[in-house]
C-alpha cells in the first residue's frame, strides 16, 4: 500500500489519513493494520489520565518539550468525550499544545471517544500503532477526564500516569477503587495551589501498594504551566520503562496485551460478521423486541444470530 | 462510518473568540467532531494542524480586519502543499467587497455577523456528502 509506505517514511499526511481509516473502521483498515504491524512495538506508550481540568494536556505539552530535548520523537493522542446524544465532540486539547504543531518530530492527533466507554475510543490502540510505525518513540495518550471506570488506558499503555490536583480530596476517595489502582506514577499537578499536603496524604494510600510486577508506584509534584518538576517526571517515566524492560515485565505484559487485542478484535469481527448481513438486521431487530418483552434473554438471542450467520 | 471533522481556527493576534466558540459548539451539537486550536495561531500552524487531524474542513474566524492577509497565507500554503481535499470557510467582520476576493482565493463560504447558526451548520454538513 502506497499510503503505508509513505507513513513508514514518517509522512504525516499519510499517517493522518491512515488514522482516519482506522477510526472510521473503513474497509481498508485491516490492510493498513496488517501492513504496519511488523513495524510496531518499538515505542514507549505512556497513558495520562485523571479528572477533568487537572492539567493533563498542559503536562503532556511540557513532557513532549522535555523529550524533544532528549532527542526523542513524540506522538500525542488526545481523547475527549463524544456526546452520546449527537455524536459530536469538541476536541480542545490542542489549545495547550499549539507551539508543538510545527515541530518536525511531533505528531498530535485529537480523537473523540465515539461511543466507547472507558475513557478511550475503540480505535485508540490501533491509532497508537500508526504513530509507533511512523517512528514516534514516546507516545502519550491523554484520556477523557477519568472517573471510576476509565482504566482502559492501563491496558494499552506501558506506563500509566494519574494526574491529580489540590482540592480534589473527596474525588480521590471516591476513585480509590478505579484509577488509583492503575497508576505507575501519580502526579499532583498545580502544586502552586493550596492543599497539596492533603492531596498527597490521600494519594499515599495508592503508592503503598506494590504492582504485581514489583514496581512501587511513585508520587511527584509538578507545576506544568511553569515547567516545574517536568525533568524529574521525565526521568521517572524513563526509570519505569527501564524497570519494565529489565524485569521482563514488558515482555510478559506484551503477551497479555496481545491476548486483549485478539479478544477485542474477535468480538468486533463476530459482531460485524453478523451485522453486515442485511438479512440478519431484520432478525436482530426482531430479537431486540423479544428481549424487551422478556420473551427471550440476550444470550440466547446472540446464539441464535450466530447460528443464522453460520458461526455457531 | 465516516465522521465529519472540522478545524475551527483563530489566526493572528485577534482576541475575539466568541464567534469561533459559538460556531464550534453549534457544529459539535450537530454531530461534527470539532478540533478547536485556540487563539493566536499562525497560518502555518493552522495548515499543519489540519493535516495531522485529517479534517474535511478548516473554518477560520477573524474580527480584527487582518483577514485578507491571514486567510490568503493559509490558502497559499494549502496550494503549495498540494492539498485540495480540505474545504475552507470563514466568518467574522468581513466587508462585502472582500467577500468576492476571498471566494476567488478558493474560500468556499464567508459568514458575516448575524448569520443564523443553522445556515453555518447546514453548509458544513453538506461537505463531502457527510
Ligand atoms: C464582543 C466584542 C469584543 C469583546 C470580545 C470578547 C471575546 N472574547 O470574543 C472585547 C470587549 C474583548 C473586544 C475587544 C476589542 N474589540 Co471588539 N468587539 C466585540 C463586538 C461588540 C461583538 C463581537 C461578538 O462577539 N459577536 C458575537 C459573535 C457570535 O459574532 P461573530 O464573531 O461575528 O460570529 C458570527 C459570524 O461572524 C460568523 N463567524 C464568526 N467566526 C466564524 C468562523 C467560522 C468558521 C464560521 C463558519 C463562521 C464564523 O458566525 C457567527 C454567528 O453568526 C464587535 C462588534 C460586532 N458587532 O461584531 C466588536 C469589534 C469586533 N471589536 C472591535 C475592536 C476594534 C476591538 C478592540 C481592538 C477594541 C480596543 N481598542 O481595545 C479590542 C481588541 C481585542 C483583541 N484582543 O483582539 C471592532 C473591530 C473593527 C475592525 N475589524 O475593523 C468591532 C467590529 C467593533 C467596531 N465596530 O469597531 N471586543
Ligand atoms: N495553577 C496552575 N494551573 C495549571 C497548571 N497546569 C495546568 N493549569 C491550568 O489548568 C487548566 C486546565 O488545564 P488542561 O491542561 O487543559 O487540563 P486537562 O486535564 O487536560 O483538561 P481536560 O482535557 O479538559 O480534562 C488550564 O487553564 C491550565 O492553564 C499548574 O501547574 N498550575
Ligand atoms: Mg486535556
Amino acid at each position: 500500500m502506497e499510503l503505508v509506505e509513505r507513513l513508514l517514511r514518517g509522512d504525516k499526511r499519510a499517517a493522518a489519513k491512515a488514522i482516519s481509516l482506522l477510526e472510521d473502521y473503513d474497509k481498508k483498515a485491516a490492510d493498513v493494520l496488517g501492513a504496519i504491524y511488523p513495524h510496531t512495538g518499538k515505542a514507549h506508550i505512556i497513558g495520562i489520565t485523571g479528572p477533568t481540568g487537572t492539567g493533563k494536556s498542559t503536562l503532556v505539552f511540557a513532557l513532549a518539550k522535555e523529550f524533544r530535548k532528549r532527542d526523542k520523537k513524540v506522538g500525542i493522542i488526545a481523547i475527549d468525550p463524544t456526546s452520546p446524544y449527537t455524536g459530536g465532540a469538541l476536541l480542545g486539547d490542542r489549545i495547550r499544545m499549539g507551539n508543538l504543531t510545527l515541530d518536525e518530530g511531533v505528531f498530535i492527533r485529537s480523537m473523540g471517544t465515539r461511543g466507547h466507554a472507558g475513557g478511550t475510543s475503540r480505535a485508540t490502540a490501533d491509532v497508537i500503532k500508526v504513530l509507533d510505525a511512523m517512528g514516534m518513540q514516546k507516545i502519550f495518550a491523554e484520556t477523557a477526564g477519568a472517573g471510576q471506570s476509565e482504566v482502559d488506558i492501563a491496558r494499552i499503555a506501558h506506563t500509566s500516569i494519574v494526574v491529580e490536583m489540590p482540592g480534589l480530596g473527596d474525588d480521590i476517595q471516591a476513585m480509590k477503587a478505579g484509577i488509583l489502582e492503575i497508576g505507575d506514577i501519580f502526579v499532583v499537578n498545580k502544586a502552586d495551589l493550596d492543599g497539596v499536603d492533603s492531596t498527597l496524604a490521600n494519594l499515599s494510600l495508592a503508592v503503598e501498594r506494590e504492582k504485581p510486577s514489583g514496581w512501587k508506584p511513585k508520587m511527584l509534584l509538578t507545576v506544568a504551566t511553569e515547567d516545574k518538576g517536568i525533568t524529574d517526571l521525565a526521568d521517572l517515566i524513563e526509570e519505569h520503562y527501564d524497570f519494565l524492560k529489565e524485569s521482563g515485565t514488558l515482555e510478559t505484559e506484551g503477551v497479555e496485551r496481545a491476548k486483549e487485542e485478539l479478544r477485542a478484535a474477535l468480538s468486533q469481527h463476530l459482531f460485524l460478521r453478523v451485522l453486515e448481513r442485511p438479512e440478519l438486521i431484520g432478525e436482530f431487530n426482531n430479537l431486540v423486541q423479544m428481549i424487551a418483552k422478556k420473551e427471550m434473554d440476550p444470550h440466547s438471542a446472540a446464539e441464535k444470530l450466530l447460528g443464522l450467520a453460520g458461526i455457531a | 462510518m465516516t465522521k465529519l471533522r472540522v478545524l475551527v481556527a483563530k489566526p493572528g493576534l485577534d482576541g475575539h473568540d466568541r464567534g469561533a466558540k459559538v460556531v464550534a459548539r453549534a457544529l459539535r451539537d450537530s454531530g461534527v467532531e470539532v478540533i478547536y486550536t485556540g487563539l493566536h495561531q499562525t497560518p502555518e500552524q493552522i495548515v499543519e494542524a489540519a493535516i495531522q487531524e485529517d479534517v474535511d474542513a478548516i473554518g477560520m474566524s477573524c474580527l480584527s480586519g487582518a483577514h485578507m492577509t491571514l486567510f490568503k497565507t493559509v490558502m497559499d500554503i494549502l496550494k503549495e502543499k498540494g492539498i485540495d481535499d480540505i474545504v475552507v470557510t470563514c466568518g467574522g467582520i468581513i466587508p462585502d467587497e472582500d467577500v468576492t476576493k476571498l471566494k476567488e482565493m478558493g474560500i468556499a463560504a464567508v459568514f458575516g455577523p448575524g448569520t443564523p447558526l443553522r445556515d453555518i451548520v447546514d453548509f458544513h454538513r453538506k461537505i463531502a456528502g457527510k
